[in-house]
């Protein structure tokens, strides 16, 4: 039960998350080293961290989703639909020249509903994996049709602007220096983190995703725990929507809708088993990290943004071959030594 | 022995689609009687022939236990290099030879495909989600983002060739162009290839139970390799018919389309699990997202409740029979 | 034990063996085999005659499955020779020894359950001649000629996934008939057949053996492979221990080479099972299943619940927990109605449930010991909101001293512990939520005959401290050793209610059967 330094060293460094922090830490130390005054600077580092979050949002979403072996491909669909419904509440009710005192209220009000959207969306996912027993990328990729299909309807398709100055302070502002959009991916990474590894829920989540027929059977109400899972994926995608809303001081049924598969990359990439049972919230963050210090640094480097593309699937399969590789490799020794 | 239904007739989701397909065609020619006519007809086949295509190969994979995301990419990838390349090489060439290259293109992504998953066993979901990202990254990074009108005039020449064309009695044109057989070529060689030869068999057997399949002797790596490059092939075929036919090499076009084909193979009662697809099933999902996406204005609901449709069909389409099977599992206790 | 042969290694000659090898179809001759240090196989002979039925006994861990892999071809041997059809073989594969007639029914039959009964049974053969093209017609005449061949019916057409267990079994058998098995190597074949369906299954292999086909049992349940079996081979710690005719062994003395040890039959302890009423069931039922279940059960009492395979013993223990929702019925605890049909709620009225299937349904196996454990302890250390880590490992390693588990690290995961250690962790963690009521189904299927006996001891001490037991079982040495009261079951409904004490092992399989 105690672990000597030694080994607890040994088991950390043979962490997935272990190799994650060495590339992050490579990506970072390559990129200051290629382009130090630039990478650096800190307009860089503050302009990094306005633009992440709204993706890696996303992947916390997916991750939470990832670990009951599920997998939620409607994050983008509820993050538009929760911005367009904040969006439409706010042109509704308030107008740009209102005071900020009464503004806030609105901004207020419509961050609640975008929240209720978020949550009635991981409700309605939760209800058809849990008691209509859909296969998880089924329900979620018909779903995600049907609420970026409502944000269509009350749309007519086009983008919803025109929002009080308040809106800014979710995804321009700043808060003693810190972006608010870091802030705001820090608490919910601590959260999940917290709700994952330290709360009754969290560890029934892992359990179900490591065995869901043994957890049938250790008397887990699994219904309940893969609608709450679907409800906090939800409602953290309505928070990614509500970051982009205001950072593009706009709402769109079709904005970000590369973030879907980046989002299911980041959590893999962060070492999530997509089969379930196992992920941690710190490999996710390391994940969002290396993309974006890679990205960036690459557009530092005059890299179009498509070489960007290239370079996030390249690290992902790169990362499941090492990952295997060890496997492998551990296999081929032990066939040898048997010999 | 010779039954006129399978004995699961009413239960199988081909039924199930084929009724709503049924029910649309007359709810749609009831309120406007002229929805069934040649024109309409022809113009949901051409709509088909692109997804078709995609289809027949996202159900092959499904059928094997795996599932591929990539095939659009790898369409866009082979479409536009195989245009570069003959402008660049013989602006004159033939069209039957840049279909080649654009399937032979396509085959050797798939290729990429297969070597990570059938010999390095690695997750066939994350690794064509990577290749997705790699194939259109590659693309537009190294071989170009511009779109492309100017093709070499002999693809023009194929989009223009049409098998029947006409006007029909109230005066509405409609054509069915050359392409439709490539489609029906697509269809023919896979139903061959599933139901009469050993390695389609083997295909179905490993969607079955790769262990089983492994000792029973099949050659599990490299059938599951064949289905990735047989799957690339397609998709240069349907990238490269997709570009003529729509006359322009667009490199940012296809991709996001990967989800709706993956939908219409469900729909047609292909399973997640593997060992289950049907062509008649994948024909007639495709023949129902096409329906939607095109024809919905007909039944009187606006074209801004497209999606809604289409995952409304989605779910009711796998959530019925999961439904019922969960509940048979119930039952059974 | 008369005329039994004791081998051990330094006597590993047997009178009439020698003039056999010419003979044999499966001769190994001083087979050894070592993995990484560890000897699985220890130079052991082993023959098989044509048309010969062997049973192959011995404990997990014995070397039982290894001799078998090696006989297959999926593992080569690090020592001695091997003989397949009086040809040497230094070379083997699992293609070769295909080739050469051997044929591996795995316990869960290997078939393609979206596939046709034609296609599972034909597959082999077809694939084995190297055609590129599939013929259904030639499909079907090869399946059709195999299962004319065991007098059995299946509709060829059929999907693999709608037969019940037994047909598919046979199905198993025909495709390894298809591929001109000379012998059949048949993993734990009884584990899931009703006591008919066993019956027609020796029926199969009598005609097998005089068609000249050998086969080969590896098997836990001893009795019923001893009946068609002509030798008997036990394995232990690697090493071959015994062997001889099937009659001169009987279910005790296999035991005893299996184990290295009497196992001695103990009946349930005096704890007279107290006075007051623990579990009340009344009237439960459910269409299809199971009928009118009553029963009562007292403090520290150990019931059994008996019957064969699709008696609706399993229904009714799964009714009782929540797990399948009856019809009809009330369940109480403590006078309390239990409401039905819901797992959480029989938990929360204290009734434990520790099913058969550890593997796929009572552990997690990539989780920790820990974790494994504190599943069910997960609310009750939970404060404002957060679980208590410190107390929830102490609570689970207190248990699992109690239990004596031996486990080198709670962090480690289940997975790496042995069947008898994972059993216990299943039991602690329903242990720990100081039940009333614990159902224990099948508590020693998949466990040596060593294990098997400490559990035996856990359920007696259970129930001395006051819990009711319910044991689901059709290991009846098990239920005779353990239960005071045993209803059996048949067609749903209980048939017979037998006293522990007084009942025989006889009288018990008799009942059962007619």
């Amino acid at each position: 039960m105690i672990m000597s330094t030694n080994t607890f060293m040994k088991n950390a460094t043979a962490a997935p998350e272990f190799r994650l922090l060495v590339i992050a830490v490579f990506i970072f130390g390559l990129m200051s080293v290629l382009s130090p005054d630039r990478f650096l600077s800190s307009q860089n580092l503050t302009s990094m961290a306005f633009q992440f979050p709204e993706f890696a949002i996303l992947a916390l979403a997916m991750t939470i989703a990832m670990m009951t072996g599920g997998i939620d491909l409607s994050v983008v669909g509820v993050a538009n639909l929760s911005a367009v419904v904040a969006a439409l509440i706010l042109t509704q009710f308030s107008d740009t020249g209102m005071p900020a005192s009464q503004s806030a209220i609105w901004l207020a009000i419509a961050i609640t509903a975008a929240l209720c959207v978020g949550a009635i969306a991981g409700l309605i996912n939760g209800s058809l994996v849990a008691f209509f027993g859909l296969p998880p990328i089924l329900a979620t990729l018909g779903s995600g049709l049907v609420f970026t299909g409502f944000a269509i309807a009350m749309t007519g398709g086009s983008a919803v602007m025109g929002f009080p100055e308040t809106v800014a302070l979710i995804g321009n502002a700043k808060l003693v220096g810190i972006p608010v959009p870091l802030i705001l991916f820090a608490l919910l990474a601590v959260l999940l983190h917290l709700i994952l590894t330290r709360t009754a829920f969290g560890l029934r989540v892992t359990m179900y995703g490591a065995n869901p027929l043994a957890a049938l059977y250790a008397a887990i109400d699994i219904n309940r725990m893969l609608l709450k899972v679907y409800v906090i994926a939800g409602m953290f995608s309505s928070i990614a929507g509500l970051i982009v809303m205001s950072r593009a001081n706009s709402a769109k049924a079709d904005y970000g809708s590369s973030y879907l598969l980046l989002a299911v990359l980041i959590a893999v990439l962060g070492g999530v088993n997509p089969y379930g049972g196992y992920g941690r919230v710190i490999g996710v963050v390391l994940a969002v990290l290396s993309m974006q210090f890679l990205s960036s640094g690459l557009n530092m480097l005059q890299v179009s943004n498509f070489a960007r593309e290239l370079i996030w699937g390249a690290l992902l399969i790169l990362v499941m071959v090492m990952n295997t590789h060890a496997v492998a490799a551990l296999r081929g020794s032990f066939a040898k030594s048997s010999k | 022995m010779t039954k006129l239904f399978p004995r699961d007739f009413w239960t199988r989701n081909e039924t199930l689609v084929a009724g709503v397909i049924v029910l649309f065609c007359i709810i749609a020619t009831l309120s406007d009687p002229r929805f069934f006519t040649i024109t309409t007809v022809s113009d949901l086949l051409r709509a088909s022939i692109v997804i078709g295509i995609l289809a027949v190969g996202a159900m092959l994979v499904l059928v094997s236990g795996g599932i591929d995301v990539s095939f659009t990419a790898i369409a866009v990838f082979a479409m536009y290099s195989s245009t570069v390349l003959s402008l660049a090489i013989w602006p004159g060439i033939p069209w039957p030879m840049i279909f080649v290259i654009s399937v032979i293109f396509g085959a050797g992504l798939g290729a990429v495909n297969g070597f990570f998953i059938a010999f390095l066993g690695l997750p066939t979901l994350i690794v064509t989600l990577g290749t997705l990202s790699i194939f259109r990254g590659f693309l537009l990074t190294f071989i170009g983002s511009q779109r492309i009108s100017d093709l070499p005039p002999s693809m023009r020449d194929f989009s223009r060739g049409v098998i029947a064309r006409g006007t029909t009695e109230a005066g509405n044109f409609y054509s069915i162009p050359w392409a439709v057989l490539a489609l029906f070529f697509v269809i023919v060689l896979t139903w061959f290839i599933l139901k009469k030869t050993m390695l389609g068999r083997s295909i179905y057997a490993i969607g079955g139970s790769v262990e089983s399949a492994r000792r029973i002797g099949i050659n599990v790596k490299w059938t599951q390799f064949f289905v990735y490059v047989y799957v690339g092939a397609l998709a240069g075929l349907a990238g490269i018919i997709h570009g003529s036919v729509g006359r322009m090499a667009d490199p940012f076009s296809l991709v996001g389309l990967e989800l709706s084909v993956i939908a219409a193979v469900v729909l047609g009662g292909a399973r997640l699990i593997g060992g289950y697809g049907t062509l008649t099933g994948t024909m007639l999902g495709v023949a129902l997202i096409v329906i939607v996406q095109n024809s919905l204005i007909v039944v009187g609901i606006p074209t801004t409740w497209q999606s809604v449709t289409i995952g409304v069909l989605i779910l009711l389409g796998t959530g019925v029979p999961a439904y019922r099977a969960k509940r048979a599992a119930a039952q059974a206790g | 034990m008369g005329r039994l042969l004791f081998l051990n290694t330094l006597q590993s000659s047997w009178l009439f063996m020698s003039s056999d090898h010419d003979t044999a179809f499966i001769d190994l001759r001083a087979i050894t085999k070592r993995y990484a240090g560890v000897t699985a196989l220890d130079s052991v002979d082993f023959t098989v005659q044509p048309g010969e039925a062997v049973c192959l006994a011995g404990e997990n861990g014995s070397g039982k499955s290894t001799l078998i892999k090696i006989i297959s071809g999926v593992e080569p041997a690090t020592e001695g020779t091997i003989h397949i059809a009086g040809q040497e073989r230094t070379t083997l594969n699992p293609r070769i020894s295909a080739a050469a007639g051997v044929m591996v029914i795995f316990q869960d039959f290997s078939l393609f359950p979206n596939l046709s009964v034609a296609e599972n049974i034909a597959f082999a053969t077809q694939l084995s001649t190297h055609q590129r093209f599939f013929k259904a017609r030639a499909s079907r005449d090869i399946a059709s000629a195999a299962l004319d061949r065991i007098g059995v019916e299946i509709d060829l057409d059929a999907r693999v996934e709608s037969l019940p267990v037994a047909q598919k079994q046979l199905v198993a058998i025909c495709r390894a008939l298809a591929s001109k098995a000379q012998l059949i190597i048949m993993d734990e074949p009884t584990t899931a057949l009703t006591d008919k369906e066993v019956r027609r299954l020796q029926g199969i292999i009598r005609m097998l053996k005089d068609e000249g086909v050998a086969v080969i049992f590896v098997s836990h349940k001893l009795a019923e492979v001893l009946e068609v079996s002509e030798k008997v081979v036990v394995l232990r710690n690697g090493k071959k221990v015994a062997e001889g005719p099937a009659s001169d062994f009987d279910t005790q003395s296999l035991t005893y080479h299996m184990t290295g040890r009497d196992v001695p039959i103990v009946p349930p302890s005096d704890v007279t099972a107290g006075a007051q009423t623990l579990m009340e069931v009344k009237g439960l039922g459910k269409v299809g299943s199971f009928a009118d279940i009553n029963f009562e059960l007292k403090t520290g009492e150990v019931l059994g619940i008996t019957g064969l395979l699709g008696s609706g013993r399993t229904s009714v223990a799964k009714a009782l927990f929540g797990l399948v929702a009856p019809d009809s019925g009330s369940i109480r605890v403590d006078g309390q109605p239990v409401p039905i049909g819901d797992p959480q709620a029989a938990s929360t009225a204290r009734i434990g449930y520790v099913p058969e299937d550890r593997l796929t349904e009572g552990l997690f196996l990539s989780q920790s010991i820990l974790r494994n454990v504190a599943v069910g302890r997960l609310d009750a250390h939970t404060s404002s909101g957060f679980l208590n880590m410190g107390d929830l490992a102490e609570e689970a390693a207190e248990w699992l001293r109690r239990l004596k588990v031996k486990a080198p690290d709670i962090e480690a995961p289940v997975q790496s512990l042995s069947g008898g250690n994972q059993q216990r962790v299943a039991l602690a963690r329903w242990l720990s939520r100081a039940p009333r009521v614990l159902i224990l189904n099948g508590p020693s299927v998949g466990v040596d005959v060593g294990s098997k006996a400490d559990i035996h001891d856990i359920i007696r001490d259970l129930a001395s401290q006051g819990i009711g037991i319910i044991v689901i079982s059709d290991d009846l040495p098990e239920l005779l050793a353990t239960c005071h009261r045993i209803l059996v079951m048949r067609d749903g409904r209980i048939i017979d209610t037998l006293d522990g004490k007084s009942v025989t092992e006889d009288d018990l399989a008799h009942r059962l059967a007619s």
